[in-house]
């Protein structure tokens, strides 16, 4: 394995796990430990315990915090109250996406963003150039990913098995999206705990310095166990948020697209009363019309489409996968796709190339998955 | 060693096979199968195909990867496992066994001495 790679701190947890390595924007991370399938299911019925250390987070802090977030955020951070959390997208001039990103409110003037692994150094770059353009000097900006470890517990069964751990907070009264600071979980403190996820079900996120990380780790799992809490990895991860349309950088979303033709319209806020970086771009894309756009398929012949592959109409070319799989959940073939907005209706068949074979699909509702159970 | 049968060839792209008579059965490795993780889905040749030593007969997926399948030996198929178009599963439960995906006609059994034996095999895989 390549030796630039970083390591979480939960990484000697992982080994011993026996957890199968891969490399991740720039990480070396769990993929599996026992089986995709297991794993997924463990979410989708009980709860899984995913380390998702290698997320970046950058406090921006200081009387003009909120103005740097709303100049580089497409969604409206002014309207996000302290102690709660925001989904959005920072897009370039052209309305294209530099990343998806998290908001936290954490107080007044102090703001955690959450950013992709993968994107950590070039967000960092961009949040900093903006900041400069626009004469921002009244706020600070700190990397603090090195020094946060990140955990998710993901699950119906999530609160039931957080609970006993977190005499000191409420979690049925946490409502989604919102955060609590300072939570002491099984004798750990931790930073930050939301009720937020990346999997389609309830959940939390879990903030905590990293020298901190292993003990919480171990005591989840060890809480969870007869819960049926599985350690999942990123092969379930992506399994599950995809089921669940969350889109994922590098696939559904990219330097090649913008957040509408992705579906994500309702973190795009074209009036929001600051000019965000892109918003000119993206109000032409709204004036004109989509002329493509993403949608959910099944496969109606046998075969897996994955990213990268043709969706042809009568043999013509006309899109292309982000992301296809087997799902676990649904028992069928199915896939993310860019089509053009005349293809777009649910019901209409296209064909997935698969190795040289046009094989049939069907569009249908996405998500492709919505949890029962979720809050 | 059950996980490496010494009973059966291997080629270096971690397919088996078991000669009886004229007719050899194709599968998997074990450790093929371990490191693909769960399979979702196996691409077959019709049957009546004639295949050479080394040509690539179809494709198996676990949920994230997609892995060639190579024959390793020439000849002509004469049966697929079609159990493994509902329950391709069954190469994770039973590579060697219910997990079996093709069988040949061999066309030249001599070929048999290009593949591996399951100690240089089993070295093979742990070269890493």
């Amino acid at each position: 394995m390549n030796e630039t790679l970083k390591r979480t701190p939960l990484y000697e947890l992982h080994l011993k796990l026996g957890a199968r390595m891969v490399p991740f924007g720039g990480w070396e991370m769990p993929v599996q430990y026992s089986s995709v399938i297991e794993e997924h299911g463990a979410v989708r019925q009980a709860a899984g315990l995913f380390d998702v250390s290698h997320m970046g987070e950058f406090e921006v802090r200081g009387p003009q915090a909120l103005d740097l977030i709303q100049l580089v955020s497409t969604n409206d951070a002014s309207k996000l109250a302290v102690g709660r959390v925001q989904y959005a997208l920072m897009c370039y001039e052209n309305g294209t996406v530099v990343d998806d990103i998290l908001v936290y409110r954490l107080d007044d003037h102090r703001y955690w963003l959450v950013v992709n692994a993968g994107n950590t150094a070039k967000d960092w770059e961009w949040i900093n150039t903006a900041r400069e353009r626009a004469g921002l000097h009244n706020l600070e900006i700190i990397d603090r990913s090195q020094e946060i470890a990140l955990l998710a517990l993901q699950g119906p069964l999530a609160e039931e098995i957080l609970q006993p751990l977190a005499p000191g907070v409420v979690l049925s009264q946490m409502a989604p999206f919102s955060l609590s600071k300072n939570v002491t979980v099984t004798g750990v403190p931790t930073l930050v705990i939301s009720r937020t996820g990346y999997t389609g079900e309830d959940g939390f996120e879990i903030y905590v310095k990293a020298e901190e990380a292993a003990a919480l780790w171990e005591a989840l799992l060890d809480a969870g166990e007869e819960k049926g809490l599985l350690p999942c990895g990123l092969g379930a991860r992506d399994t599950l948020r995809f089921e669940a349309r969350l889109p994922l950088y590098g696939h559904e979303i990219s330097e090649q697209h913008n957040p509408l033709e992705a579906g994500l319209g309702f973190a795009v806020k074209l009036k929001k009363d600051v000019e965000f970086i892109g918003r000119e771009a993206l109000v032409k894309v709204k004036e004109q019309g989509l002329t493509r756009k993403l949608v959910g398929l099944e496969m109606i012949d046998r075969g897996i489409p994955r990213q990268g592959y043709p969706v042809a109409v009568g043999g013509e070319v006309v899109g292309e996968v982000t992301t296809g799989s087997f799902s676990p959940t649904l028992g069928k073939n199915i896939a993310l796709a860019y089509v053009p907005v005349a293809h777009s209706a649910v019901g209409a068949e296209v064909e997935v190339i698969i190795r040289g074979k046009p094989l049939k699909a069907r569009v249908v509702e996405t998500p492709f998955y919505r949890s029962p159970h979720k809050r | 060693m059950a996980n490496v049968p010494a009973d059966l060839r291997y080629s270096k792209e971690h397919e088996w096979i078991r000669v009886e008579g004229s007719i050899g059965v194709v599968g998997i490795t074990w450790f093929a199968q371990d490191q693909l993780g769960d399979v979702v889905f196996v691409e077959m040749p019709e049957v009546g195909r004639e295949l050479k030593q080394g040509e690539q007969f179809g494709v198996v997926e676990s949920v994230k990867t997609v892995s060639d399948l190579y024959s390793p030996a020439s000849g002509k198929v004469i049966e697929v496992n079609t159990k493994l178009e509902s329950a391709p599963e069954l190469i994770n439960q039973d590579p060697y066994g219910e997990g079996w995906i093709l069988k040949i006609e061999v066309a030249d059994p001599s070929e048999l001495e290009n593949l591996l034996d399951a100690a240089a095999y089993e070295a093979f895989t742990k070269e890493g």
